[in-house]
């Protein structure tokens, strides 16, 4: 049985006008130990895809239907007494951005006590010297002093490793990174991705990436789902969607990696913006930028095919694939 | 391991010493005085049963021949009552101790009221939102419509009128902190409340419900710690209002009785004689009265201005 199976989840947010469908029809699964890519432009809906796993979306958003069966039970449906039990305790969420994520206030040991204190039943002494254990375990220097230090005097990056120390705190199952590199210096992401990655294996931890850096995606996980609009557009391994995408949007996504273009050249960029979720078009909601884009792509919005090696949800993946010539392995 | 305790509570020490809000202190004279006069006047009452010469609660300490007596400097002074007696012979200075050592009290605890109650009406109507949010600060907008000396003074009134005055006086401590603290809760509430609104959003708050938190615990020692300094600033404020609104109300013959009065009942209980000369009888106690609201209100200030120095500071 896998791990987590998100089935045919649809979340909406009762605007005041119109009601928007945020996630539409999400579908998949992630087995132990498997570490999952979601991928997509500002807004296509990853972030949210985050949150409804944990079912943390709050007002004016709520799950329409669907299920997020974790180990079996649906969290979509779960009392939230019960859902406090897996928060944190078997699913665990690292943030964006690691100066806002702790808390002003408490101390870093006082908020490490309080989270597994709030889990286990733990003395102040004993949760503390879990807490030294996996300071140390992200390599946290000196973490003793550490505990009493407030989150403003710690470096970004240290932060952000207090943040997964946090998350492996209570030894979930599964942690859920929404773009936890995305506020950090370049030189800092790369540390971090790899802490990341090695806390997972070694800890055999599941992940769901949340990212928009296909770079990233390619060297940690095994999974990719690329995100278009609300809607996942291409599903397969990893290698297969950054070596051969299939869906025009993935393929504009590739191109316009920099290490794609030669030095001199204009970096290659998908036209136009995605559309916002109050106004999504008829058909493929990426047609208005896509090139192929034919008349059934502007009135019938194209189902998941699964082709094998990869899942895509486009018309004219058959076409494009008999025009296309093989490309040569690049990522 | 015990070495290592001390050196954590010696950081401790040099940390609160290294604070802005100590720094800031230390380099306005303003703030220091008023801490002192502060300092000065909640220590003095808080003794003053070993500093006063003479116990007004105790009647019979004085005596009607020492009436109206002026201040020891005066010409007609006696060297036994230094700031002079009032109409009853009670000598004015322990009185005045003893008066704003209630007056004090009174204060601090219907702040303290206040707080406990606005700061869970603010806290609930801001985490849950919707229409416990809508019905809660509707309540505060009908109290607050409803000014807090037309409340206490009606509440006063009816139950001076229902218990008798015996019965009013005896409890009379208990209500004037019942009736201030229920009647000013909005004030805490709305501020808590706004500031829980814009606490919520932030990321930490996400974090700490995807780390299982329930709401009783993010409320209490999540969004309360950070919301701590609008509550200080207000709290320094309120007592200051608190101790008016006691004075206002003793003038009136609604508070503290005569015979264990308020700084309110005396500058009250001297008001009938001021026109036949015995003007300080009203006078110093009033002078009492401004410099301690005054100097609550410096602090309160200073307080304000170190605490939130981007909305003040314009």
């Amino acid at each position: 049985m896998s791990l987590l199976s998100v089935r045919d989840l649809v979340v909406k947010f009762a605007m005041r006008k119109q009601t928007i469908t945020a996630l539409n029809q999400i579908s998949f699964e992630l087995a132990r130990g498997e570490r999952l890519g979601i991928v997509g432009e500002s807004g296509a809906g990853k972030s949210i895809t985050g949150f409804s796993i944990l079912n943390l979306i709050s007002q004016p958003g709520y799950i329409a239907s669907g299920n997020i069966l974790f180990e079996g039970q649906d969290m979509a449906t779960m009392s939230a007494a019960d859902l406090r039990t897996i928060r944190g305790n078997r699913i665990a969420m690292i943030f964006q951005d690691p100066m806002v994520t702790l808390n002003p206030v408490l101390t870093i040991g006082q908020q490490m006590v309080e989270t597994l204190q709030a889990h286990r039943n733990l003395s102040r002494a004993d949760a503390e010297k879990i807490a030294i254990i996996k300071l140390r375990e992200v390599y946290i220097p000196a973490p003793e002093d550490r505990l009493k230090q407030y989150p403003h005097e710690l470096s970004g990056g240290m932060r952000q490793r207090i943040i997964i120390a946090i998350a492996l705190l209570l030894d979930p199952q599964l942690i859920i990174a929404d773009e936890p590199t995305t506020a950090l210096d370049v030189t800092i992401q790369a540390d971090i991705m790899e802490l990341l990655l090695d806390l997972c294996q070694s800890n055999k931890v599941s992940l769901i990436l949340i990212t928009h850096d296909l770079g990233v995606v390619s060297q940690m996980t095994e999974k990719t789902l690329v995100m278009y609009a609300g809607k996942i557009i291409e599903a397969g391994p990893t290698r297969e969607i950054v070596n051969d995408p299939q869906h025009p949007y993935t393929q504009g996504l590739i191109k316009a990696l920099p290490q794609q273009t030669a030095p001199g050249e204009r970096l290659s960029q998908i036209p136009g913006n995605m559309p916002p979720l109050s106004d999504v078009p008829d058909g493929c909601a990426f047609h208005p930028r896509c090139e192929y884009a034919t008349d059934l792509c502007r009135s019938t919005t194209p189902e998941i095919e699964d082709l094998g090696r990869v899942k895509v949800a486009c018309h004219e993946v058959q076409r494009l694939n008999q025009r296309a010539t093989p490309k040569e392995d690049s990522a | 391991m015990s070495s290592f305790v001390a050196q954590a509570q010696q950081s401790r020490w040099a940390r609160i010493k290294g604070s802005n809000l100590v720094y800031d202190f230390m380099h306005n004279p303003v703030a220091i005085v008023s801490f002192i006069i502060f300092a000065t006047i909640v220590i003095a009452t808080m003794f003053s049963p070993l500093i006063a010469p003479f116990d007004p609660y105790d009647p019979t300490q004085y005596d009607i021949m020492d009436s109206e007596l002026p201040p020891s400097w005066e010409l007609a002074g006696d060297s036994k009552f230094l700031l002079g007696t009032d109409a009853q012979g009670r000598d004015l200075w322990s009185a005045i101790l003893y008066g704003t050592r209630v007056s004090i009290l009174i204060g601090i605890c219907a702040v303290a009221l206040q707080a406990f109650l606005g700061i869970s009406i603010g806290l609930i109507a801001g985490y849950i939102g919707g229409r416990v949010d809508s019905l809660l600060m509707r309540l505060a907008d009908i109290q607050l419509s409803f000014s807090t000396l037309m409340v206490a003074i009606i509440f006063l009134a009816v139950t001076q009128a229902m218990f008798g005055t015996e019965a009013f006086n005896r409890y009379a401590l208990y209500m004037l902190i019942g009736v201030i603290g229920i009647a000013e809760w909005p004030q805490y509430a709305r501020t808590v409340r706004a500031t829980v609104l814009a606490e919520k959003k932030k990321e930490y708050v996400d974090a700490a419900r995807a780390l299982g938190f329930g709401p009783l615990r993010i409320m209490l020692r999540h969004i309360l710690p950070n919301s701590i300094s609008p509550i200080f600033v207000i709290s320094t404020v309120q007592v200051a209002n608190a101790i008016i609104s006691e004075a206002s109300l003793s003038f009136l013959g609604l508070g503290m009785p005569v015979s264990q009065p308020s700084l309110g009942s005396l500058i009250s209980s001297g008001f009938d004689y001021i026109f036949s000369g015995s003007w300080w009888i009203t006078a110093i106690p009033g002078i009492v009265l401004v410099v301690l609201v005054l100097v609550i209100n410096l602090l309160g200030d200073w307080l304000r201005d170190v605490l939130n120095p981007k909305l003040y500071k314009g």
